[in-house]
Order: C-alpha cells, then sequence, then structure tokens
C-alpha cells in the first residue's frame, strides 16, 4: 500500500514533465497544425539556458560575486531560461516555418523541417558546449518528508503543482483571454482570420512563446529533479510527449495535460510491478489500443477536412 | 623453443631490408571520443599522448638494436557498438597498425574484439571487464581484471565491511558490462547468504533518467546495501533519486564509477559510499606516484583508472612488439606480438603486476575506494584473487 502511494507520487513527478511538454506540442499544433518535432530540443535548450543562468547567477563564471541564496538564483532562473527560450522557439518559427508557410508549402514539408530544427539544436549544442555532461546546481536544498514510509521531497511537490498550476493558466489563456479567442480562431479557419483584421502572426508567434517557455519551465524542473544535462536530453521525452499529445487528442490543451500523466502512470506502474523491460511494450501496448478505439484521442474533437 | 622463436625472429629482423624504413610503430586507438561518456576517451586519449610524448624524447623504443618512434592513431567510436567496429576496421586495414589499444566498454570491445581477431591484429582493451570481450579470441587481451571476479569482490566486502545480509542491485539491463556484473554480483552474494538473499533485483534501460519506481521496491525490499554497477553519468541520479524515496544504508559501485567526472555530476550526495576498482591515485607510491604526478602537470587533473590501465595497455603492447620483434611485414608482426603477449609474466604495470597464464585475461588485485569527505578516491583495502 505505502508502495502503491509512494509510485502514484513518482508517476504524478515523472508525468508533469510528460504534461508540461505535451502542452507545447499541443498549443502549436493547435494552432498551426503543425507538428512542432523540435519541441524536445527547445525543452533541452531550456535546461541548458537554466543551467547557464544559475551559473552565472552563481558567480561560478566570475562575472558577479558569489553569494547570492539558491532561492533567488532559483526566482531569476526560471524567467532568464523562458525568455531565452521562447526568443528560442519564435527564432525557429520566423527563420523556419514562416517562410515556409508564406510560400504556401505542403504541411509534410513544414513538419521535415521541424525534425531537422531539432536535430541542429542537438547538434549545434554538441559541437558548441562539447559532449561533457553539465550538472545544474543545487539552488534549493532537497528536503525529504517521510510519512508512514511514503517519502515526498519539496522538489517533487513543487514539480506537480506547477504542471497543474500550468495547465490551469494555459486552460484560461486559451479558453478564456481575447488571444486564446484568436487562437482558436485561426486553429478553425486560417484564411478567414486575417480577413477578420486579426494579426495572424502576432497570435502564432504568441503561440510560440507560451509553447517554449512551458518547455523552458519544464526544462528547469528537470534540470532540477535529474541534474545531469546532455544534448541529446529532450529527443526521447520530447518523442514521447508527443505521443502522450497524440493519445490525449493533440489540438486539446486538456487532451495534452491528461496524456502526459496517463503515460507517466503506465510507465511508472509498469516498472514497478514488472521487469522494466517491459515497460516501453506495455506502456505504448495500452495508448495503442486507445487510439484503435478512439482515434481522435481521448479529448480529441473529430475534424472534417474541408476541401 | 622460445629461443628459437626469438632467433628467428631476429634473424628475420636482420634479414628483412632496410628498405622498409619502418622506423615508426603504428598504434591504434578506438576509443569514445564524442558520445555517451565522453570523458573516457578523452583521458584514454590523455594517457597515450602523455607516454607517446615520453617514449618520443627518449628518442624512441629500442627493439633489436634499432630506434622505433611511436605513432597513435585515434579513432573515435562514438561510444557505440557498430562505430567501433568500423573504427576497428579502418585501423587493421587502412592505418595498417601492429596492434590496437581499446575501445574501452564492454559494450564496444565485445563486438571489436571480434573483427579484431578475424583480421588477426592484436588488440587490448584497457578497461572491459565483460568475458565475452577476450572468450576464445587468442588476439584480444584486456588490462583489468574480470566482471566475474569484481562482482564477488564486491560482495564479500559487502558481508565483511557492512555485515549485508540482504542486498537490492539496480543495473542497466540493456548494456553487457552492468548487465554481467549484475548477474556475477547476485551469484557471490547468494552463495555467501544463501538463496534469496539478494531481495531486490532491478533494472532499467540505457538512457532512463527516472528511476523512481525501482528504487521504491529497493527501498521497500529492506536490503542492507545496494550494489550500482553503472557508469558516472547515471550514478549521481541514482543517488539522489534514492536519498530522497528515503534510502539511508551503503551504496556500493563498481570501477565504471571511477572514471570521468563522477564527483563534478554528483557532490556531496555520492560522498561516504565505496567502489570496487583497478587503482587508487590518493595513496599511490612508486611507479604510480610518477605516473600521476606527470598527468598532473600535463593535464592539471589526476588520472582516473582509464587513464592508468590505458597506460599499461600500451606498455603491455609495446613489451609484447619488443618481445617478438618487428620484421615490417604487419602480418607476420600481428602474429608474433600476440604470441609474445601470451608469454608475458609479471608485467610490472601502475596498476598492478599482471600475467596471462590463461589466454587474455591477467591475474591481478582488486582495490576498495571510499569517497572521502573532501570527494577524493581513497584507498580503502585491496583484494588479491
Amino acid at each position: 500500500m505505502e508502495s502503491l502511494i509512494q509510485n502514484i507520487l513518482n508517476a504524478l513527478q515523472w508525468g508533469s514533465f510528460y504534461s508540461l511538454i505535451a502542452l507545447g506540442y499541443c498549443l502549436v499544433y493547435g494552432v498551426l497544425s503543425l507538428i512542432n518535432f523540435a519541441h524536445g530540443d527547445i525543452f533541452m535548450a531550456g535546461a541548458y539556458f537554466a543551467f547557464f543562468g544559475a551559473t552565472f547567477l552563481l558567480g561560478k563564471t566570475g562575472v558577479i560575486p558569489p553569494g547570492m541564496p539558491g532561492w533567488a538564483v532559483l526566482a531569476l532562473t526560471i524567467p532568464i531560461s523562458m525568455i531565452l527560450t521562447s526568443a528560442l522557439g519564435v527564432t525557429l518559427e520566423r527563420v523556419a516555418y514562416r517562410p515556409l508557410r508564406r510560400k504556401g508549402a505542403h504541411k509534410l514539408y513544414v513538419v521535415i523541417t521541424a525534425l531537422m530544427c531539432g536535430l541542429v539544436l542537438e547538434n549545434g549544442n554538441l559541437a558548441l558546449f562539447g559532449a561533457s555532461r553539465k550538472n545544474f546546481p543545487t539552488l534549493v536544498p532537497q528536503i525529504v518528508y517521510s510519512l508512514g514510509g511514503v517519502s515526498v521531497t519539496n522538489l517533487k511537490v513543487a514539480v506537480i503543482l506547477v504542471a497543474v498550476l500550468s495547465f490551469l493558466f494555459l486552460h484560461y489563456v486559451v479558453g478564456k483571454t481575447k488571444i486564446g479567442m484568436a487562437m482558436q480562431a485561426i486553429s478553425y479557419d486560417r484564411f478567414a482570420v486575417p480577413l477578420m483584421g486579426i494579426p495572424t502572426d502576432t497570435v502564432i508567434v504568441f503561440t510560440f512563446v507560451l509553447g517554449s517557455s512551458f518547455a523552458a519551465l519544464a526544462g528547469v524542473l528537470f534540470a532540477m529533479s535529474y541534474p545531469v544535462l546532455d544534448p541529446f536530453m529532450g529527443a526521447l521525452i520530447g518523442w514521447k510527449a508527443f505521443i502522450a499529445a497524440v493519445v490525449g487528442g493533440i489540438g486539446s490543451i486538456r487532451g495534452a495535460f491528461a496524456g502526459g500523466f496517463l503515460l507517466g502512470f503506465v510507465e511508472i506502474m509498469v516498472v514497478a510491478f514488472f521487469p522494466s523491460t517491459f515497460r516501453d511494450l506495455i506502456a505504448f501496448s495500452i495508448l495503442l489500443l486507445i487510439l484503435s478505439l478512439k482515434p481522435t484521442g481521448l479529448f480529441g474533437v473529430a475534424r472534417r477536412t474541408k476541401i | 623453443m622460445k629461443k628459437i622463436v626469438l632467433a628467428a625472429l631476429c634473424f628475420l629482423f636482420l634479414a628483412a631490408p632496410a628498405a622498409f624504413g619502418a622506423d615508426t610503430l603504428k598504434i591504434g586507438f578506438n576509443i569514445p571520443l564524442t558520445g555517451d561518456i565522453p570523458d573516457v576517451g578523452e583521458s584514454s586519449k590523455n594517457a597515450a599522448e602523455l607516454l607517446k610524448k615520453q617514449v618520443n624524447a627518449a628518442g624512441g623504443v629500442e627493439i633489436g638494436g634499432k630506434k622505433y618512434t611511436l605513432d597513435f592513431v585515434y579513432e573515435d567510436n562514438e561510444s557505440k557498438a557498430e562505430s567501433a567496429l568500423s573504427a576497428a576496421r579502418k585501423l587493421i586495414t587502412q592505418d595498417k597498425v601492429i596492434g590496437m589499444v581499446g575501445p574501452q566498454s564492454s559494450k564496444q570491445a565485445v563486438p571489436a574484439g571480434e573483427t579484431a581477431n578475424e583480421l588477426k591484429t592484436p588488440m587490448i582493451a584497457p578497461w572491459s571487464t565483460n568475458p565475452n570481450t577476450t572468450k576464445n579470441r587468442p588476439y584480444v587481451f584486456r588490462a583489468c581484471f574480470l566482471d566475474t571476479f569484481q562482482g564477488p569482490v564486491a560482495a564479500m566486502f559487502a558481508k565483511q565491511e557492512f555485515s549485508a545480509k540482504k542486498a537490492a542491485v539496480l543495473y542497466d539491463i540493456a548494456s553487457d558490462y552492468p548487465k554481467g556484473l549484475a548477474e556475477d554480483f547476485k551469484a557471490a552474494f547468494e552463495k555467501i547468504n544463501g538463496p534469496g538473499s539478494v531481495v531486490a533485483f532491478e533494472t532499467f534501460t540505457t538512457k532512463d533518467v527516472d528511476f523512481s519506481a525501482q528504487l521504491t521496491n529497493i527501498v521497500k525490499s529492506g536490503a542492507d546495501v545496494l550494489f550500482v554497477p553503472q557508469y558516472y553519468n547515471e550514478v549521481p541520479l541514482i543517488v539522489k533519486q534514492a536519498k530522497a524515496l528515503g534510502w539511508k544504508n551503503p551504496i556500493l559501485g563498481s570501477d565504471s564509477w571511477g572514471s570521468g567526472d563522477l564527483m563534478g555530476l554528483c557532490g556531496d550526495d555520492c560522498k561516504g559510499f565505496f567502489f570496487v576498482t583497478h587503482y587508487a591515485a590518493a595513496g599511490a607510491q612508486g611507479a604510480t606516484k610518477d605516473f600521476i604526478d606527470k598527468y598532473q602537470a600535463a593535464y592539471t587533473k589526476t588520472p582516473d583508472d582509464v587513464a592508468a590501465l590505458t597506460w599499461d595497455a600500451i606498455n603491455l603492447l609495446l613489451t609484447g612488439i619488443k618481445n617478438a620483434g618487428v620484421t615490417g611485414d604487419v602480418a607476420k608482426d600481428r602474429e608474433a606480438v600476440k604470441d609474445a603477449l601470451q608469454k608475458v609474466k609479471d608485467f610490472d604495470g601502475i596498476t598492478g603486476k599482471m600475467s596471462f597464464p590463461s589466454g587474455g585475461d591477467p591475474v591481478k588485485c582488486a582495490v576498495v575506494v571510499k569517497i572521502d569527505e573532501q570527494g577524493k578516491f581513497s584507498f580503502f583495502k585491496s583484494v588479491c584473487p
């Protein structure tokens, strides 16, 4: 019983990362119907920006004197990483995706471009900073709370809370604000929206900013939970988060959130009760089953293709 | 017989026309300069460059009255099995090396050893402890002890030092080295403490970063000690997550802990734990200390076990070449070097004396190291076979 509760907590933490990344996939897909395969690597970039921000603020680079308290460094690192990662996301959209969209290229080409952007980010990082692992510094000391055989850390609670709050925030932004409405409108009909006087490009840039900054947030939390960073850390998790988003029903914020946690739960529970080699086998068999029963995903809505 | 062979070789050497002009010895290195464990590749290359400089500054290696300068060829195997194969093939067929050093980890050394044996080229894997690397391969040698030896040493140490009755193991099932070692540890521990005394035998797959489910099982199993035969990039994650899930008992590691930047990645969390290894830099004496001082002077860091073993592997290969002599005919030389290596006795390496009584595996001692409060790997205990 204690093991079960412990594993539920483990799964909530692990699922939080999938959820946060899946939200980014979902936002971009929802607005542009573009599968932004570079998203996992944007997440990686977020973790690296956080690493450089944190080491800079801790005074390890020698530019500013050391001695700033850990919580203050963390409080500054998060916005720094979010801003820089958003800039990176928007750059990708401006340099790679927008020109293709302007020329009216087929969606397939844009998706392939996204894949290539991801590889460029991974290998660019490898070339710039080398293959050595980076150790994310401990900013806030880990406190272990033991409650009747179940161990919880302050970090674990924070990760889960941030994921839930992020979901609520995005749900509100997309559903209730003006710009969120505009995003939905573009998703509904990209050609009619400009005719109504809505600046499509601004809305698209905003979408990338939102998606990238949540990837950065995931990156910071991931770096704090698993403090060994490498250039390819985003590839696999990004790919799995994409599958989670599809199972949840891509394009639906609720779906991405639920899909991420679902995948996290299945992975942790399989490992808890079976040999770990069964993890991906069972996890993806379950997801496959869900998709074959409900091809639009858990929360997805079937769309008619307009000819 | 030995003398006749030697005499014949000397004769061959004298008879061989000097027209070859081969006054360099070409040795290949099949090492992971990029990929999952680049630090391992860097250490290997550092040790090799240090040795090359030292030998070449003295005019080269003297073989049969003639001086040969060393020429090292470094091939990157990207820490991948496929790339290790192509690197070995390139070194053997294109670069025409007389012998090879590396690959370092078993994942690459097992397949590369097959190529070396097929193409009849001596290969010394400095750091690979999986039995399959040298099994039935007369051309393949190693400079370290075997997994089958490291497992029992760890089990024995757990019993003696922590009086452990129950043990847990967490290892990567998709990688040759940890898998072999975990199984050997389990067999040895259950031999000492009875069947079922390994209460948790948990696995994960390469590139996993979350071990919370496995560690939850391990913490609940009530084990006295946790054995983690993993690499330096995974150990910090495992140790930190274990502590977060309430693990308070000792953690015991294998020689893979000692390579790379373990303390840089792990920080205070790894202090106080133990691992079995080939050599300890802190507390070294004689030739070992001499090597450590030179290495520190050249690279401003303490050599890890990979560097020390690579150093020994190169010297071992050079000893083989010296004993065999050089004719200039690469195929013939390679075979002679193989035969000479099999006869090496009491080779005085910086990681201990080595002999090769049975095939490619040396007989030598293991060291148990403690990570002390300063984060240094200090000598704790020596265990000989």
